[in-house]
């Protein structure tokens, strides 16, 4: 109610829409058509291939010209090539399906790894706004609750297309789903623990100060002690990623789906439009996925030398202005816009390990995953909280 | 014979822990990747650019024309030979009498239309292999395409027109040889 009484209402109206507008319009879309022709890309190189290399800009031949086919700029207007042809072909819906549950399931599965994005910090403050769409105090939380609806969309999915593939994926994904969370929420408690804090933008914060989870020593301020807590660190990050492969039915994870065994697991009765949402679902999903690994452990939009969007921070020289002049808001407004391409260069690092990981590895069998999520990973994160917790006591 | 129980293997714990062989897979992966974009990959051809005109051997079955002699007479004599051996009954000829004005007078018959299908033809070569006259040869076009099913059918003109011409050792024509 603060906010709808306060005198800032409209500003922060318009800052929070702009936000969205340009964090989903600008940046994720978009970076997910590209992620979807990275994997065509990159699995195709590991495989000795070459993956589309044809569509090229501007899409069609200019008479006279012949640029149909470049090495390098080839390939690139695939995406675009891609959504038009999502958009006209036939939506298809069969017969037997059930009609409601089966037009709102691939909604299900594409807007909550859109809403997960609200509570990412993607950027320290541009022109003094903060980057972050939504800035609560139970960020990870928050995270945590919406990202596991989305596997409602692949259940309704598999139930409503009533048909048996679908079903058998909708129903792996319900167990894997019970599996992976609990591994995944206790994975993340030693980084509470030690930032204190559930809001994302305060990780981030005493990552800047502190040195990132993973890798203490981008610190200034390195002491050796600060060794003793990268150990666990260590194991909440693989414990943490491998759950979040589960999290966004990657491969080897990527059992509701199976296409080897599945046809097409839970989508397999959904085309053109349908299916593309539950295919930016995916690719959402990896991406807020990566966007959450980047600022639990990876120090979110900071890098050593960088500072943040009011020029603090960092140990790079550039020419300094006087505050309030024009020129230091430029100037902080271009770090600004740094901190954001550093954030989302650390998340197409982690894009680019989950299509490598994917063409590397084959698919777990059921009984595996469940195994290793109820038998390991829930295991290796319980006692790695008490080992965090452990040290964290001794200290402090 | 005595059964020989096969020892199961024991799983170092490094085994069990299954990351090390992750991580070796990844690194086997990434080798592929960085061989492909260092170029030094084979990949397949790319077709439209590169083609295997050059490479084409030498006995490539192409699609089937008429040939010329080095004294521009159509070696073809309409004896109809190729046409009964078709097997997909692809080629019709229409034989007519050489004019007695005619250099080639003595020749006598020449196909006055000569048609091969191609959406019939399945590049056999049995023509060219019954032919008494050496007229017909497959050469070594291989990418015979059309809008319409006449455009498919090859008449005598173009025929010729990818035939070219074929010196040879017939000179069915001239009375001294």
């Amino acid at each position: 109610m603060d906010f709808l009484t306060s005198p800032d209402f409209w500003f922060l109206t318009g800052t929070s829409l702009a936000k969205t507008l340009f964090l989903i319009f600008l940046v994720v879309l978009p970076m997910v058509s590209y992620t979807v022709y990275a994997e065509r890309r990159v699995s195709a190189l590991i495989q000795d291939r070459l993956g589309p290399n044809r569509t090229g800009f501007p899409l069609s031949l200019i008479p006279g010209v012949k640029n149909d086919w470049s090495p390098i700029l080839g390939g690139l207007g695939q995406p675009v090539a891609d959504a038009v042809k999502f958009l006209l072909k036939e939506d298809f819906v069969p017969a037997h399906v059930n009609k409601f549950y089966f037009w709102i399931a691939p909604a299900l599965s594409m807007m909550p790894a859109l809403v997960t994005l609200a509570a990412i910090p993607f950027g320290s403050t541009f022109l003094g706004v903060p980057m972050v769409v939504a800035n609560i105090n139970v960020g990870l939380l928050f995270m945590f609750a919406i990202s596991s609806v989305s596997v409602y969309g692949i259940v309704i999915a598999g139930w409503s297309s009533n048909s048996k593939y679908p079903f058998l994926g909708g129903i792996r994904s319900s167990s894997q789903m019970i599996s992976y969370e609990l591994g995944m929420g206790l994975s993340a408690v030693p980084v509470l623990l030690i930032a204190g804090s559930t809001s994302l933008p305060q990780i981030v914060e005493f990552q800047i100060h502190n040195g990132w989870m993973l890798f203490p020593f981008t610190n200034p301020h390195f002491h050796f002690s600060q060794i003793v807590l990268w150990i666990p660190m260590c194991i909440a990050f693989v414990t943490f990623t491998i759950s979040m492969f589960a999290e966004t039915n990657r491969l080897p994870f990527d059992l509701p789906e199976s296409e080897t065994e599945l046809v097409a697991g839970y989508h397999t009765e959904y085309s053109s439009m349908k299916f593309a949402l539950f295919f930016l679902g995916e690719y959402t999903a990896m991406i807020a996925g990566s966007a959450l690994i980047v600022v639990l452990f990876l120090g979110g939009y900071h890098f050593p030398g960088i500072p943040n969007g009011n020029g603090e921070g960092g140990f790079i020289p550039y020419p300094h202005f006087a505050d309030g002049t024009f020129w230091h808001a430029v100037v902080n407004a271009v770090w600004g816009v740094i901190n954001i391409t550093v954030f989302f260069a650390k998340v197409a690092v982690l894009l680019f390990v989950f299509i490598w990981i994917r063409w590397t590895l084959p698919r777990f069998r059921f009984d595996q995953l469940m195994k290793l999520g109820w038998l390991y990973l829930f295991e290796i994160a319980l006692v790695n909280i008490f080992l965090t917790a452990g040290i964290l006591a001794f200290t402090h | 014979m005595a059964t020989y129980v096969v020892p199961r293997p024991n799983l170092t714990w490094k085994e069990k822990m299954y990351l090390p062989a992750i991580v070796a897979g990844m690194m086997i992966t990434i080798k592929h990747l960085k061989r492909m974009l260092m170029g030094q990959t084979k990949v397949v051809m790319q077709y439209p650019e590169e083609k295997w005109d050059s490479r084409m051997p030498e006995h490539y079955r192409g699609a089937p024309t008429l040939v010329t002699d080095d004294h521009g007479r159509e070696r073809c004599v309409a004896c109809q030979l190729c046409e009964f051996i078709c097997p997909p009954r692809a080629i019709t000829i229409t034989p007519e009498e050489i004019p007695a004005e005619s250099k080639f007078a003595k020749v006598e018959k020449r196909p006055k239309e000569f048609e091969i299908d191609m959406i019939r033809c399945i590049y056999c070569g049995l023509c060219e292999e019954v032919c008494p006259e050496q007229a017909i040869f497959l050469r070594k076009d291989y990418a015979i395409t059309g809008t319409t099913r006449a455009e498919m059918k090859h008449d005598k003109a173009k025929l010729y027109e990818l035939g070219g011409v074929m010196d040879g050792l017939v000179h069915k024509w001239n009375p001294k040889k």
